[in-house]
């Protein structure tokens, strides 16, 4: 009896809102929308770890790096791969030489057949770059002909930049990472890192930080247009229906919303997976496939959405009777207590706490009590927002016409603003904290280069072993090359085979050497000894009339060339640099005349560039001419630090979630806004009649959202500052404040504000023309 | 306007002179009309007859007797009866307004014109008796908006007729 | 045509339409100080119109309004606005008091915009209140008071910067008779002892008689009865 009676009310609501007329149905499609864009970001977030799986399993089927497995013999199902990667403004280009030696040799994935010698094939990211205009510069680093494009299991992401190119007389060997021969592509050992406890939980982290706002935001959309709502609920109780009736009859039409939501928010979903697909940000692309939520999730989003949107509306008509005649909110309604809304939060510290000084060395955290804990805190802000919010602005005093307006707005209806300012308030405070939590941790997950950039600005490793002489004429000639040295390296072993002491060499012209160490003096054909990390028998290896070998051979290692050399008359002592383009320098600095003419084969050649900022793409061009002297050169431009991958990828996910809740939330922001205005069409044109400024009609709407934002965004910063500070307390890393990234996202949340007015000026001045007066 | 039964009204609060009488009548209805005494004079002698009022005195003095008249009880049920029965609403079937528009409609004359003056004639009474209101007492008030409500139903047909002009051509026409 | 002597306001061969909507179509106006104007008319008649022209609210497609000397059509938005503030003054049927603002507060939102001190606007506003006697609903809001008060409220509040013309749009529209008599009494007189002109527009023929003259819209075209006769 009961169910029926709900079912029938609840029934009875939806066909109210789907018969309402047009304004019925504008207030649904407002609903709708607003639930939808909250669907649609649940569905993307949910299918978020789908993501990176399947990424990481293409990562891997294409896998070619050996890691010093055994170098397969030369076969007919055996291929040669050349690794040519490169870099085109900050954007990584994934480049691959391709030498078939059989008619049985491996294919890469996405790709269809080898490209010969001067052809290659590009993804279609790259193709579209190469033909374009602003790609020229790269054309001339890759100038083969396409032949094809890279087919989607091959790639990454629809945007990733890629080729394949046919090569001819690579050489594979054993200790070398620019050439591999392989019979199969992909990982030759899978391996499932094993995941960091504290990444983990920053990954928790991160999910609840950008669930918890669409879910606010979701229980914000169903009560769009509830003052029109519940006039109408007052005629319905004026015909006789209980006032329960009344509160299912409304959690119905909000059923109506949320379950038409449902609908809107799968077509988002579709919409978005597609444009998901076409764009990039932070350098990750993804293919729509890859956006493929898993069905229990789906299932509980169906579920959990229009459940939530009756829960949110029978919650809300609490505080709403509704009356035969009018809606009497509960005016005057008992202050908001503190008490309770302050619980939550403390319970939140109260399950974080005992985790405090876990760092990664104490195993997993647990899981139910990070993301509960994190959740409390964050739901804890939208409890405390209202009570916050009513208490501050019932002490704000009147200034100007504007601030009046907006004061006493807010003073007459505070919950709404809350409601509205809830989503960015919680976004705000888990993106502080995690902020935090990043700033805090990045030291551990980032690596000292040790390089300086004010010594050089880019680095060339060449792979050939011949060609150094040429090649640093080359960049020396390159546009925007200010100055360019070429530091040669090998070993100088004692004996020909298994050498007891090995000494470094390192062959450079003056320029090059007085890079690396303080030289008495010059000239070519010199040689200097530099005291390095040696032992007395390496040390005496070292003076003049020693023999020796270099570039000897070791067990189990290919054979090297032994080339006989002594140690010359005339040796001169040196010291190392502190801020040499090399670290480590010991052993003998040579010039080039001081070197047999066979052993520069043997050496590993490095090209040091300063460029010349000024000069636009100075760095393409000297990638240009690296490809140029050598398609397997390695070029990076120096930089102090490096991030790992992985943290890499969790910062951008937040970034992306971030900027989208952002969004999503101004986006209401308006819509409530917009509503609000047309509600007060005849009260704005009548004041214009009495002659106000737009102006200052147009500050009383900053007014009346800045404050609550102003507010939110304060309350955010310090759940969020404690948040981090509770979160690094968990990972033991010591706690500082990152007060860039807080002004940044507090900043981000005023933009929002301001572009929430800015877009709501236009509408307000129409509403504001003389039209509104008319009746007839 | 029966002038008998407010006299006989007025006497109910005590025994009056004619010319008290007359005055009475006149402060608290008369507003437009005052009552002249020869009509007192013939009205008593007619409620005389009819044993509604009796003679309670005669004062002598110069000039005409005064005489000094009382209500009798059949005279105290005359006036109950006169109060408790309804007024006939009036019907005004055959305005001359009504005339006068569909004459000129007949004689191809501008009706609106005619509808326009006559209302700003309306207008004009119902200021003054809007005026008048505003500085009388709670009796003057009481009268002049039982005027101003006539007028403004006239104005009301006004507005209607106007509104229906065309309609009306068009039937007078046939 | 020029504008009768000595008048405040006139508008002389106003044209105004909304669309294909033929709002105005020629028609005139004008009032002397201290006089009370009746715009009369059916409805749709374009009385509203007419108003919204004369306040400067709307402008008109063609036509001269002259308020004191000076032609409103020849001035910019800003202008007309300041005019508006500080010489008009505006009741109209209902919908026109700021929800969240106390009654006294409403009242002195004309003097407030135009930079008058909140304290000294809501003295002024408050001696208003007295005059039209709803000096004790000042703490109240508009939703807590009646049709009537409210009403009264925005009278105070169209006379408060003192204007030389009150433009009133069926003011006593949403009211009794009782209450719009009351209304119309007050506005009256207020504006009558203060030398104000008053653009009364009315359907109603009792809240009319409140006028010195009246003048009838219909069709878009104006008739002045007084001129007329």
């Amino acid at each position: 009896m009961k169910l029926k009676q709900w079912s029938a009310d609840l029934g009875m609501g939806v066909r109210f809102a789907v018969a309402g007329g047009r304004e019925g149905w504008v207030r649904m499609l407002l609903t709708a929308v607003g639930v939808g864009l909250g669907v649609a970001l649940l569905l993307l977030t949910t299918a978020l770890p789908n993501v990176l799986t399947v990424r990481h399993e293409r990562e891997s089927a294409r896998q070619d790096l050996t890691y010093g497995a055994p170098v397969p013999a030369k076969g007919e199902n055996t291929v040669l791969v050349g690794m040519s990667d490169t870099t085109w403004h900050q954007k990584d280009v994934r480049g691959r030489l391709l030498e078939p030696e059989g008619a049985r040799a491996p294919l890469p994935p996405g790709v269809d057949r080898f490209p010969a010698k001067g052809e290659m094939v590009a993804s279609p990211a790259l193709k579209e770059l190469l033909a374009s205009d602003a790609g020229k510069l790269l054309r001339e680093r890759l100038p083969d002909r396409i032949i094809g494009t890279i087919g989607e299991p091959g790639l990454l992401g629809s945007q990733e930049l890629a080729y394949y190119a046919g090569a001819e007389h690579m050489v594979a060997t054993e200790n070398s990472t620019r050439v591999v021969r392989l019979t199969r592509f992909g990982d030759p050992h899978p391996t499932t890192e094993r995941a960091d406890p504290v990444l983990i939980m920053m990954t928790l982290v991160v999910f609840v930080v950008l669930l918890t706002p669409v879910a606010v935001f979701i229980a914000a959309a169903v009560r769009f247009g509830g003052e029109r709502r519940d006039r109408r609920l007052a005629a319905l109780r004026l015909v006789g229906s209980d006032s329960r009736m009344t509160r299912r009859i409304a959690a119905g039409e909000a059923l109506a919303g949320a379950l038409l939501g449902l609908v809107v928010g799968t077509v988002f979903f579709l919409i978005g997976r597609q444009v998901a697909g076409s764009v990039e940000v932070m350098d990750e692309s993804f293919f729509p496939s890859y956006l493929n939520p898993s069905p229990a999730l789906v299932l509980l989003v169906a579920v959990a959405v229009p459940a939530a949107a009756v829960l949110v509306t029978l919650l809300a008509m609490r505080g709403v009777v509704v009356e035969p005649l009018g809606v009497v909110r509960t005016a005057k309604q008992a202050r908001r207590r503190l008490w309770w809304r302050l619980l939550l939060p403390l319970a939140g510290l109260g399950m974080l706490y005992p985790m405090v000084g876990n760092g990664r060395s104490h195993g997993d955290f647990n899981q139910y009590l990070v993301i509960g804990g994190v959740l409390l805190l964050l739901v804890g802000v939208t409890a405390l927002l209202p009570w916050l919010v009513e208490a501050v602005v019932a002490r704000l005093g009147a200034g100007t016409v504007s601030w009046q307006l907006a004061v006493r707005r807010l003073q007459l209806s505070s919950g709404t603003a809350a409601r509205m300012v809830n989503g960015i308030a919680v976004a705000v405070a888990g993106a502080v904290a995690l902020q935090m939590l990043f700033a805090g941790v990045e030291g551990q997950y980032t690596k000292d280069t040790g390089q300086d950039p004010q010594r050089a600005s880019m680095e060339v490793d060449l792979s050939d072993r011949s060609r150094v002489a040429a090649g640093a004429r080359e960049f020396a000639r390159t546009k925007g090359v200010q100055a360019s040295v070429a530091i040669s390296s090998g070993g100088f072993g004692d004996r020909r085979r298994d050498p007891v002491s090995t000494a470094g060499i390192t062959v450079g012209d003056c320029t090059a050497l007085r890079e690396l160490a303080h030289l008495p003096s010059c000239r070519d054909g010199d040689v200097f000894h530099v005291p390095g990390d040696e032992d007395a028998a390496l040390r005496a290896f070292q003076r003049p009339g020693r023999h020796g070998f270099i570039d000897p051979s070791y067990e189990g290692g290919e054979r090297g060339r032994e080339i006989p050399w002594t140690v010359p008359a005339g040796v001169r002592q040196a010291t190392a640099r502190k801020d040499a383009l090399q670290s480590g320098v010991g052993g003998l600095l040579l010039t080039p005349s001081a070197l047999p003419a066979k052993a520069s084969s043997t050496l590993y050649h490095q090209v040091y560039i300063r460029i010349d900022p000024s000069v636009k793409d100075a760095d393409e061009h000297v990638r240009n001419t690296a490809a140029h002297v050598d398609r397997l050169a390695n070029t990076w431009n120096w930089t102090t630090t490096r991030q790992s991958t992985r943290f890499t990828s969790l910062r951008t996910g937040l970034f992306i979630g971030a900027v989208c809740v952002l969004a999503l939330i101004g986006a209401s922001l308006l819509v409530s806004q917009l509503e609000q205005l047309r509600e007060r069409r005849k009260l704005l044109s009548s004041l214009v009649a009495f002659g106000t400024r737009r102006r200052t009609l147009g500050l009383s709407v900053l007014w009346q959202t800045a404050v609550p934002i102003a507010l939110g965004l304060l309350l955010a910063s310090a759940v969020g500052l404690t948040l981090g500070a509770v979160l690094l307390k968990m990972t033991a890393t010591p706690v500082t404040v990152d007060w860039t990234s807080v002004l940044s996202l507090t900043g981000a949340g005023a933009v929002v504000v301001l572009v929430v007015t800015l877009l709501s000026l236009p509408p307000l001045v129409r509403l504001m023309r003389p039209e509104g007066l008319r009746t007839e | 306007m029966s002038i008998g039964h407010t006299l006989l009204g007025l006497l109910e609060s005590g025994p009056r002179h004619g010319y008290d009488l007359k005055r009475a009548f006149d402060e608290k209805f008369g507003h437009d009309r005052p009552l002249h005494y020869g009509q007192v004079y013939s009205t008593m002698s007619r409620l005389l007859k009819n044993g509604l009022v009796e003679v309670d005195g005669i004062e002598a003095g110069d000039g005409p007797e005064r005489k000094r008249y009382a209500i009798t009880d059949a005279g105290i049920t005359d006036v109950d009866r006169w109060l408790a029965t309804p007024e006939k609403p009036e019907e005004y079937l055959q305005s001359t307004l009504y005339t006068k528009v569909v004459l000129a409609l007949l004689t191809q004359r501008d009706a609106a014109d005619i509808l326009d003056t006559q209302r700003s004639e309306h207008l004009r009474s119902m200021r003054i008796l809007t005026d008048r209101k505003r500085k009388g007492d709670l009796a003057d008030q009481l009268i002049c908006d039982h005027a101003l409500f006539h007028l403004e139903a006239d104005l009301r047909w006004l507005e209607l007729t106007a509104a229906r002009l065309d309609k009306l051509r068009e039937a007078v026409a046939r | 045509m020029t504008p009768p002597p000595g008048s405040l306001l006139a508008a002389e061969d106003l044209r105004k339409a909304y669309g294909p909507t033929v709002a105005l179509d020629g028609a005139a106006f004008s009032i002397h100080p201290g006089e009370v104007v009746a715009v009369m008319g059916p409805s749709g008649s374009g009385k509203s119109t007419l108003l919204h022209c004369l306040a400067g609210i709307v402008p008109p497609d063609s036509g001269s309004i002259t308020y004191d000397g000076r032609e409103l059509a020849g001035m910019t938005d800003a202008a007309r606005s300041a005019l508006r503030r500080s010489e008009f003054g505006f009741v109209f049927q209902f919908g026109q008091l700021v929800p969240e603002l106390t009654c006294v507060e409403n009242v002195a939102l004309p003097l407030r915009l135009n930079g008058t001190s909140r304290k000294e606007a809501e003295r002024a506003a408050l001696g208003w209140m007295e005059r039209l006697e709803v000096d004790d609903l000042k703490g109240k809001r508009p939703g807590e008071v009646s049709g009537g008060q409210g009403q009264r409220v925005a009278v105070a509040r169209a006379l408060v910067t003192g204007p030389r013309v009150v433009f009133a749009d069926e003011p006593t529209g949403a009211l009794d008779s009782l209450n719009g008599e009351r209304v119309m009494e007050l506005l009256t007189d207020a504006a009558r002892s203060a030398n104000a002109a008053v653009v009364l527009v009315t359907h109603e023929a009792r809240v009319a008689a409140y006028s010195d003259r009246e003048i009838v819209v219909r069709d878009g075209k104006s008739r002045d009865m007084e001129r007329a006769i």
